[in-house]
C-alpha cells in the first residue's frame, strides 16, 4: 500500500576550488542534521565528505557532489556521489588501501572514508574517471 | 457492469447511512467481544462512531480517504500501545463486515448482497491497512524502548575530582558500546575530568566488535586529552582478546576498578595514606 | 582569505581555530606559526580547536606537521579542545595523530607546558647546569 518514496536530490554542487570543498562539508552537514543525525554521525559524514572532495579537487582537477535523501523502510539516509573526468583509478584494490596515496597526502581519503560510512562504491576507469557513491543511515 | 456496480455500491452506501444505530451497536459488540473487558465500551464507540463516519465521507469523496486512515493510524497506534495483539486490532475493522452482513441479510436483495461484496473487499483493503500501521506502531515502541533501556544501561559516575567511571553490566553489543563511548567522552569534557575507568567486571564475554570499540574509546579519549584505564577484565575475556589476536598495546588494564582508582589518583598527583581496611585519609597534592 | 591570528602570552603562543577553514588557510596558519616560533622563541604552541567541528586528514596532517615542525624548533605543540565527536571520527578515519600532545582545555594545556617547563629545568640542573 504504501510505497518508498523516491530518492530526492537536495544539492548538485560543483568541486573546482577549496572554497567549494568547504560549501560542500557546510550542504552535507544542514542535509545531516534535517534528516537528525546525530552529532557523532553528523561529524562522520561531513568528515568523508570532505575527503572524498578534495580527491576529487587534488586528483581530478575538480568534478562535482551530488547530495541525495534516500529511505529504506522507516530508516532515511543520506547518499553523496562524487564524480569527475579524471584520470581515474587504475588499481582500485590498492587505492583503498590505507596510507597508499598518489596525491601527497596521508592516504587515507578513500579507505577513511569508507569506514565512516555505511555504504561504499567505486567506480573508476582509466582515462575516463571516477564515481564515488557513499550512504549513510540514521539509526 | 461499472454501473452494475455503482447502483450496488450506492444501496450499501443507503444501507449503511438508514441503519447506523443499528450497525454501529453491533460493531462495537463485536469488536469488544474478544476484549473480554479489556476495553470500555463507551471509548470504542466514540472511536468506531468517527471512523464509521469517515467512512461514509470517504465514500462520498474519493479525498475523504485520508482522513480515514489518520483515523485507522490512531486507533492502530493507541492498541498497539495498550499491549492489543495484531489480529485483535484488525477484528475491529473486519467487525464491521459482520455487522452489516446481518443487516443486508434483513434486506435480502440482491442489490445489497452484490453491494455487500464490493464493501467486503474495501473492508478488506482497510483493514490490512490497520494492520500495517500497527506493525508499524509496533516497531516505533521497540526502537524507542531499545533507546530507553541504553540510556538507562550506562551510568557514567564521577570517583574523585577528575576521575569518572562506567560499570558496564552485561552483554556488550555495538550499539551499546557505541552509545556508552559516546557518553564517556562527552563526561571527560563537561566535568574536565583526566582519567576515566571503563570497568568490565560484569560483563561475560565481548567479541571482536566490541572489543574494538573498546579501544577506539582510549584512543578518542587520548585525542582529547584524557587517560582511560580498563579494569576488571575476567580471565575468559583477557583470554578471548589474545586468542583474537586484538592488540591492546600500551593501554593500561587493571583487575579490579579499586585498582584503577588508585591507580588515576596516584597519576593525578593525589597521595593516598592510611590503608587500612575500611579507612583511608586521602591528602590531595597541592599543586 | 582569513588569517587565523596567533597570540602570545609569555614564552606561548596561542592560536585559537574558529569555524570551517579551507585548505590554503591551514597551509598559511601551518607557515605562520613556523614563522612566529622562530621569531618569538616560543617555548610552546597551543592549539585551540574547540570550535572546530571536523577534523579530517588533511587538519590532522597539518596539526603533526606544526608538532613536528616545533619540536625541531624547539617548542612543545599542545592540542586542546578536541570535540568527542571529532575524536570518534578520527580515530575511525584512522588518524593516530602519534606524537601530537593533548588537553581537555586550554587551562590544562597551560599547565601541562608549565608542568613540562619545570620538569625541564629540574633535570638541567640534576646534571649540574
Amino acid at each position: 500500500m504504501s510505497h518508498p518514496p523516491a530518492p530526492r536530490t537536495v544539492e548538485e554542487l560543483t568541486i573546482t576550488s577549496n572554497d567549494e570543498v568547504v560549501t560542500v562539508r557546510q550542504k552535507v552537514r544542514a542535509t545531516a542534521i534535517e534528516l537528525g543525525f546525530s552529532l557523532v554521525d553528523q561529524t562522520k559524514v561531513v568528515t568523508a565528505a570532505s575527503e572524498l572532495a578534495r580527491n576529487t579537487l587534488v586528483h581530478a582537477g575538480g568534478g562535482q557532489a551530488n547530495i541525495t535523501i534516500v529511505q529504506n523502510g522507516a530508516r532515511r539516509g543520506i547518499r553523496l556521489v562524487f564524480s569527475d573526468n579524471g584520470p581515474g583509478i587504475p588499481d582500485r584494490q590498492l587505492a583503498l588501501t590505507d596510507g597508499w596515496s598518489s596525491g601527497g597526502g596521508l592516504g587515507l581519503g578513500l579507505s577513511g572514508s569508507r569506514r565512516l560510512m555505511d555504504e561504499f562504491v567505486l567506480e573508476s576507469e582509466p582515462g575516463r574517471g571516477t564515481v564515488v557513491t557513499v550512504t549513510k543511515w540514521t539509526r | 457492469m461499472a454501473v452494475q456496480e455503482n447502483i450496488s455500491r450506492r444501496h450499501v452506501e443507503a444501507l449503511l447511512r438508514d441503519n447506523e444505530d443499528g450497525i454501529l451497536g453491533r460493531w462495537v459488540q463485536i469488536s469488544n467481544e474478544p476484549l473480554r473487558g479489556r476495553a470500555v465500551e463507551n471509548d470504542t464507540r466514540k472511536e468506531l462512531q468517527e471512523i464509521y463516519h469517515a467512512f461514509l465521507r470517504s465514500m462520498e469523496d474519493p479525498d475523504g480517504a485520508s482522513e480515514l486512515r489518520g483515523l485507522l493510524s490512531d486507533l492502530s497506534r493507541s492498541r498497539a500501545r495498550q499491549g492489543f495483539t495484531p489480529s485483535e486490532t484488525a477484528m475491529a475493522v473486519f467487525g464491521l463486515k459482520e455487522a452489516v452482513y446481518e443487516f443486508v441479510e434483513t434486506d435480502g436483495g440482491e442489490e445489497a448482497l452484490r453491494g455487500f461484496i464490493w464493501l467486503s473487499r474495501t473492508i478488506d483493503g482497510l483493514g490490512l491497512y490497520t494492520f500495517e500501521s500497527f506493525t508499524a506502531a509496533r516497531e516505533k515502541i521497540i526502537t524507542d524502548q531499545t533507546e530507553q533501556l541504553l540510556e538507562l544501561s550506562t551510568p557514567v559516575v564521577k570517583l574523585w575530582e577528575g576521575i569518572v567511571a562506567v560499570p558496564l553490566v552485561g552483554t556488550l553489543d555495538s550499539a551499546r558500546t557505541q552509545v556508552v563511548m559516546e557518553k564517556l567522552l562527552q563526561t571527560l569534557v563537561d566535568t574536565g575530568s583526566e582519567y576515566a575507568v571503563i570497568d568490565i567486571t560484569g560483563v561475560p564475554a565481548v567479541d571482536t566488535q566490541v572489543a574494538q570499540h573498546l579501544l577506539k574509546t582510549v584512543m578518542a579519549a587520548r585525542l582529547m586529552g584524557a587517560n582511560c584505564v580498563i579494569s576488571g577484565i575476567r580471565p575468559q575475556i583477557a583470554h578471548t582478546i589474545v586468542t583474537l589476536g586484538i592488540e591492546f598495546g600500551d593501554i593500561v588494564t587493571k583487575a579490579t576498578l579499586a585498582d584503577a582508582l588508585s591507580y588515576a589518583l596516584r597519576q593525578s598527583g593525589v597521595q593516598v595514606a592510611g590503608m587500612r581496611p575500611g579507612r583511608a585519609a586521602v591528602r590531595a597534592e597541592e599543586a | 582569505m582569513d588569517r587565523v591570528p596567533i597570540l602570545k602570552i609569555g614564552d606561548v603562543l596561542i592560536v585559537s581555530i574558529q569555524g570551517d577553514l579551507d585548505d590554503q588557510s591551514v597551509l598559511t596558519l601551518q607557515e605562520d606559526l613556523a614563522d612566529r616560533v622562530v621569531a618569538t622563541g616560543a617555548i610552546g604552541v597551543i592549539i585551540d580547536i574547540t570550535a572546530v567541528e571536523i577534523v579530517d586528514s588533511f587538519v590532522g596532517r597539518m596539526l603533526s606537521t606544526i608538532a613536528g615542525m616545533s619540536r625541531m624548533l624547539d617548542a612543545e605543540t599542545i592540542v586542546v579542545g578536541m570535540r568527542p565527536a571529532v575524536a570518534i571520527t578520527l580515530v575511525e578515519l584512522g588518524l593516530s595523530l602519534g606524537g601530537l600532545r593533548t588537553a581537555l582545555d586550554l587551562e590544562k594545556g597551560v599547565a601541562l607546558l608549565s608542568r613540562h617547563g619545570t620538569q625541564g629545568t629540574s633535570d638541567l640542573s640534576a646534571v649540574g647546569l
